[in-house]
């Protein structure tokens, strides 16, 4: 098993590592699929519905962009088309899917983000996070009284985790480096 | 200012962002609008792609599956096994068109005998949302779809339009907690409000307490929330009992029962009555009705009641008194009755006719010399001088 020092895992200097830049076509289709995904997949394979591709999408781009203003388009953006085809007013998913692309920005700039093991322990973290926040702002803002489970969000989270490891390896085919 | 700016700029669009999606909300729980091209972009671009996919994967699975089980079948024994192959593969064809076919009898079935006018729907997507329970169709506005409309299996209801597109309609379950229906019971007429609550069982809720639910008693719609038709079965109830308020009651939706993949949308709404709930066994069994009773003795004169009760008996027993005193009640200057006597004893009872002095009444009956009272009656006071 391989080890890893603090030195690996954090970067030296923020504008030193690799900043990705991404196709437009990737920047439209992958957030499309990812959206297209969880809406029609679930139908037809009901257990893949714990699946939250669009989150994923969201904090792969705010890592690779390693801008934290590029996090927080990416996710308002990814988080207001996912409230659109929800029944919830328009807003919920994009604030949460904001911060998360915010945080993922900022993080990009400390950590290599280009590590298995750092991509694995940030998709959790968000996934959790994203999860969590969600819940907080629909009984803040909605007064909606709705089911949070840490142990389930927790399980959730680790499968997310492990399907955003490939997934990402995917994304960093169609990406173009500067 | 700039350095400041420069400074922050990272925050400072987030706080831009956030807030701008804050007052979006805002306004929209404020007014209770919706932002209606947003969703209307997003849809048009999601469900048609969700529609292409799902004929191409039909057509490429059984593409595949033929492919690939044909090239097995030629492996392992050419001429057995394809033979065997074919059938099996156009019997399971046959299955799932049967099924197919029996789902779209049973709609269409369904759909000529309601009375109120219907579309038939077919479900393409779930919502976003992780406990939403919203289903895209792929009927909307131009098939004349619209907003609040009921949706439908043959078994039950399912859910509401919330919101219809060109291309295609949302439809909230019934299994979504913010879902609301009126309903009633069938037996006891119990009525209440069914709530989701993101289960597969749904709530009744504002039943009270003191209203009788029976376990496996039907729920049907009330028509009050003017989505439903009056007289749509919802569901059989599974859990009845006494809550802190109201009764606590759960229903199993019987919309979901036989799966869901077609449904029909309800343009035209007809209320219809509730059904009688069916007993047991239809043919109730029942026994002759008893002969009339006649008396015994047809001498005995039927206006003459029998002793029956304690008073009955009373009466008797101071009419026989007064007899045989020869009182007579209720008038004046007869002898006062004893009632210390027994009007039962032979000494004291009055013959059955009075004869004539001196002629006997039955020339083979004794005559009594001379009729004596058995008591005397106490002798009058004299009142002292």
């Amino acid at each position: 098993m391989a080890e890893f020092s603090t030195d690996q895992l954090l970067t030296d200097a923020p504008r030193t590592s690799r900043i990705a830049k991404l196709r437009p076509a990737v920047i439209l289709l992958a957030p499309l699929f990812a959206i297209l995904f969880q809406v029609y997949v679930p139908q037809l394979v009901s257990y893949l519905a714990f699946l939250e591709l669009p989150l994923l999408v969201t904090v792969y781009f705010a890592l690779m962009r390693r801008s934290p203003i590029a996090g927080v388009m990416f996710g308002a953006g990814i988080g207001l088309v996912q409230d659109s085809l929800s029944h919830q007013p328009l807003g919920m998913f994009g604030i949460v899917k904001t911060l998360v692309g915010y945080f993922a920005g900022s993080v990009s700039l400390r950590f290599d983000v280009d590590n298995t093991y750092v991509r694995f322990i940030l998709a959790f973290f968000f996934f959790f996070f994203h999860q969590f926040f969600y819940w907080v702002l629909a009984r803040a803002l909605l007064g909606q009284l709705i089911d949070f489970n840490p142990q389930q969000t927790l399980i959730s989270g680790l499968l997310n985790a492990v399907v955003a490891v490939p997934l990402f390896l995917i994304l960093d085919k169609m990406r173009v480096t500067e | 200012m700039d350095l400041l700016l420069s400074r922050f700029r990272n925050l400072l669009v987030l706080v831009i962002a956030i807030g701008a999606q804050l007052l979006l909300l805002a306004w929209q729980v404020q007014s209770g609008n919706d932002v209606r091209l947003i969703r209307v972009w997003a849809v048009t671009a999601v469900t048609p792609l969700a529609r292409v996919i799902e004929s191409v994967r039909g057509a490429t699975a059984g593409f595949f599956s033929d492919y690939f089980y044909l090239l097995d079948v030629r492996d392992e024994n050419r001429r057995m096994k394809a033979e065997l192959g074919r059938t099996k593969l156009e019997n399971q064809f046959l299955k799932s068109e049967l099924s197919t076919a029996d789902r779209a009898r049973a709609l269409s079935q369904f759909q000529s005998r309601s009375p109120s006018r219907t579309i038939a729907a077919r479900i393409i997507g779930n919502g976003t949302g992780s406990n939403s329970k919203v289903v895209f169709i792929d009927r909307g506005s131009t098939s004349g779809v619209l907003r609040g409309m009921a949706v439908i299996t043959p078994d039950g209801i399912v859910g509401k339009i919330i919101d219809s597109f060109p291309t295609a309609s949302q439809v909230l379950l019934i299994s979504d907690p913010t879902f609301a229906a009126g309903v009633i019971s069938q037996k006891n007429h119990a009525r209440g409000t069914l709530k989701g609550e993101g289960k597969p069982n749904c709530f009744v809720d504002y039943v009270q307490n003191e209203q009788k639910v029976d376990l496996g008693e039907w729920f049907f719609t009330t028509g009050d929330d003017r989505v439903f038709p009056k007289g749509l079965p919802v569901g059989q109830v599974t859990t009845a009992r006494q809550g802190k308020n109201v009764k606590e009651i759960y229903v199993t939706p019987s919309g979901f029962q036989n799966g869901f993949e077609e449904v029909l949308v309800v343009i035209e709404g007809i209320h219809q009555p509730i059904p009688e709930p069916q007993t047991g066994s239809k043919e109730l069994k029942m026994l002759t009705p008893p002969p009339e009773e006649k008396p015994a003795d047809p001498a005995t004169p039927a206006s003459v009641p029998a002793a029956g009760t304690d008073a009955d008996r009373l009466l008797q027993r101071y009419k026989k008194i007064g007899e045989a005193g020869n009182h007579s009640y209720g008038t004046y200057g007869s002898q006062p009755p004893n009632f210390n006597i027994d009007p039962n004893d032979p000494k004291y009872r009055k013959p059955a006719a009075a004869p004539a002095a001196g002629t006997p009444a039955n020339p083979g009956s004794p005559v009594p010399a001379t009729v004596k009272p058995a008591v005397q009656p106490p002798p009058a006071e004299r009142p002292a001088p």
